[in-house]
């Protein structure tokens, strides 16, 4: 069997629209990832329905904030909290908001950085 | 959700474990009497790393892909230094070796009060400075 | 209402050996709330790829968990596989689902006696830990490590079975099979066991998707889904099914691990039936330039793999979403409205990993 493995870039403005019609169709919170750019974030969500996953790409800049699908999907507060505490992602209207406080780490957003 | 014990009984067997305790009480047991016996290592175990330092040509891969950089080698001096207890036995060195001068061997490192390090120098054509210690130093 | 109170629930808990913490809101014995908070042991690992090289990384990978090591090194080799365009040998794949398989026996079986544990029941605990010690023997035999195995690396395995160590592997997998059997009598059939864990945490389908449980967790729910079906490794060429209970309480999924053990008894019969002769690993050139998703099955349940690469020997960014992430959620979920005493047991049921969790 092999299932749809995809990328698809969204922008802020249709990002929120899109992860409801994935809640309407079924399809479930695969994983949230953050990932450094030279200037701001590059953060994916995957969905999986079955054996298919379709992962949103959302770039963002550093200051910019990005609206959260715990109200969604509440299951995804975990992933959220951390790619929030470990990279510094603004955000906004977290359900569950540890404010930094889910992991006991020395260092403030300790992947931000390069290197 | 419900979250009250279900108080019906499923089908179930009475004392299903009996059998098994009983059979326990009479075999011998399946641990081995470590210190006592000696401790059996399967011929692949990856305990500790031996080199053979006179196929040694100082090219220094290993030391590169080491993940824990517990590896040093000093081309001039022909010298291969090794951080026993930083080493992590993953057994990359061994794999990248392009003489395959470096072995997994049974055994583990013996734990010590200190971080020992441990340097084995090639035998070079001039007399030699620090005496070559034998092939198959214990730590 | 009651008055409500505030427990504070490990890390330090003689049930679990897990680093968790949970804030616990009682009324009376009644969960409420719980609150929790991980971080105890995070150590930085994903960062750690981008200082080293990505055939190094290997190594660090399966170090991330004691228990699905084999899994995390081989989901990230996959990774780089599909990025850098590599086959995998067909002796190297069936190599992977043989010692993957294993991986699963020995986490269930490590799973069962903690759960024994949990509920007193010394002597089962001690019965499938002693099975589970056949299989870490198995892997020192062929891998030459109990826990770390670096037998993989990117396109391929590093060590090859001969005929005498696949016969070994067969033949002891049908000892563990017998000696199996009175073990999950024991665990389905015991009155105590049943009446322990029947019906405490139910999670419900639409529930368990929602909350994004996966593995054993969503199995035990009724939904037949396992990763394993998409066929990486060799399991596209082996007869198995999803294992499901419908249940969703702690029972079934105690019933789907123990299934679960049984079929990847099966499996690796299968594979060593079918394992082709030929190389064990397919050359690496060059640097890995791209990104990608990969999931497999581990033990706990489906887990990520993200790698993004940039052209040069050192990765960007590898993420790894660890089975446990996915099912703390649910399980908070279940554990409102269940007692103070089932707690530790509760929390036990979707086989923590929270070390993996945190990497």
């Amino acid at each position: 069997m092999e299932g749809c493995n995809t990328i698809e870039p969204v922008d802020m403005a249709g990002f929120v629209p899109a992860v409801l019609r994935f809640k309407m169709d079924g399809w479930r919170v695969v994983q949230i990832c953050a990932a450094r750019l030279a200037e701001g974030y590059e953060l994916s969500y995957s969905f999986g329905k079955e054996y298919d996953m379709r992962t949103l790409r959302l770039t963002v800049g550093e200051e910019e904030t990005v609206p959260s699908i715990t109200q969604i999907y509440p299951g995804a507060f975990l992933q959220e909290n951390e790619a929030a505490e470990l990279f510094g992602v603004k955000i906004e209207c977290m359900e569950q908001d540890y404010h930094g406080k889910l992991y006991r780490i020395g260092v403030e957003t300790p992947f931000k950085q390069k290197g | 959700m419900d979250h009250k014990h279900d108080q019906t009984p499923p089908p179930w067997r009475l004392f299903p474990f009996a059998g098994t305790a009983f059979k326990n009480l009479f075999s011998k047991p399946a641990t081995t009497g470590y210190p006592f016996e000696p401790a059996h290592y399967p011929d692949r175990m990856r305990g500790h790393v031996r080199v053979r330092i006179e196929d040694c040509i100082g090219c220094g891969l290993c030391a590169r892909s080491c993940p824990p950089g517990a590896l040093q080698v000093d081309r001039a001096a022909g010298s291969w230094t090794i951080h026993r207890f930083d080493c992590v036995q993953c057994g990359n060195c061994v794999n990248v070796c392009p003489k395959k001068c470096l072995d997994m061997m049974p055994g583990y490192t013996a734990p010590g009060p200190v971080k020992a390090v441990e340097t084995f120098t090639r035998a070079p054509k001039e007399p030699p400075k620090t005496p070559p210690k034998p092939e198959d130093a214990k730590t | 209402m009651a008055k409500q109170s505030i427990v504070p629930f490990g890390p330090q808990h003689p049930v679990l050996p897990e680093p968790v913490h949970l804030d616990l809101v009682l009324e009376d014995e009644v969960v409420v709330e719980a609150v929790p908070s991980i971080g105890f042991v995070h150590r930085g690992l994903e960062k750690l790829v981008e200082t080293k090289d990505f055939k190094q990384y290997v190594y660090i990978a399966e170090r991330v968990c004691g228990i699905c090591s084999f899994g995390h090194g081989m989901g990230y080799c996959q990774c780089l596989e599909k990025i850098m365009n590599i086959e995998l040998p067909p002796r190297a794949a069936y190599l992977r689902t043989i010692w993957m398989e294993l991986s699963r026996v020995h986490s269930h079986l490590l799973w069962l006696g903690l759960l024994a544990d949990a509920m007193g029941f010394e002597s089962l605990f001690m019965q499938s830990w002693r099975l589970r010690e056949k299989v870490l023997d198995l892997f020192d035999m062929t891998t030459g490590g109990r826990v770390i195995f670096s037998v993989n690396c990117v396109g391929g395995v590093l060590k090859d079975m001969d005929q005498t160590m696949l016969k070994t592997i067969a033949a002891a997998t049908r000892e563990m099979e017998k000696e199996l059997r009175p073990l999950a009598e024991t665990f389905l059939k015991d009155y105590t066991v049943g009446h322990r864990l029947r019906g405490l945490g139910v999670l419900d389908a639409e529930h368990a998707k929602l909350m994004g449980a996966v593995g054993p967790m969503l199995r035990a729910s009724g939904v037949a889904f396992d990763v394993r079906k998409l066929g990486y490794a060799a399991y596209g060429e082996l007869d198995f099914d999803p294992v499901t209970a419908s249940d969703g309480d702690s029972f079934a999924r105690c019933e789907v691990r123990i299934k679960e053990i049984f079929q990847s008894l099966d499996l690796i019969r299968q594979a060593v039936g079918k394992i082709p002769d030929g190389p064990i690993a397919a050359p690496v050139k060059g640097n890995p330039n791209g990104e990608h998703f990969m999931r497999i099955e581990q033990p706990r349940g489906e887990a990520i793999y993200y790698v993004k690469a940039n052209g040069t020997k050192f990765i960007d960014r590898f993420r790894l979403r660890t089975p446990t992430t996915s099912n703390i959620p649910p399980m908070l979920e279940m554990l409102k409205g269940c007692q103070l005493a089932d707690v530790a047991l509760l929390i036990l049921t979707i086989d923590p990993c929270i070390s993996c969790t945190e990497r």
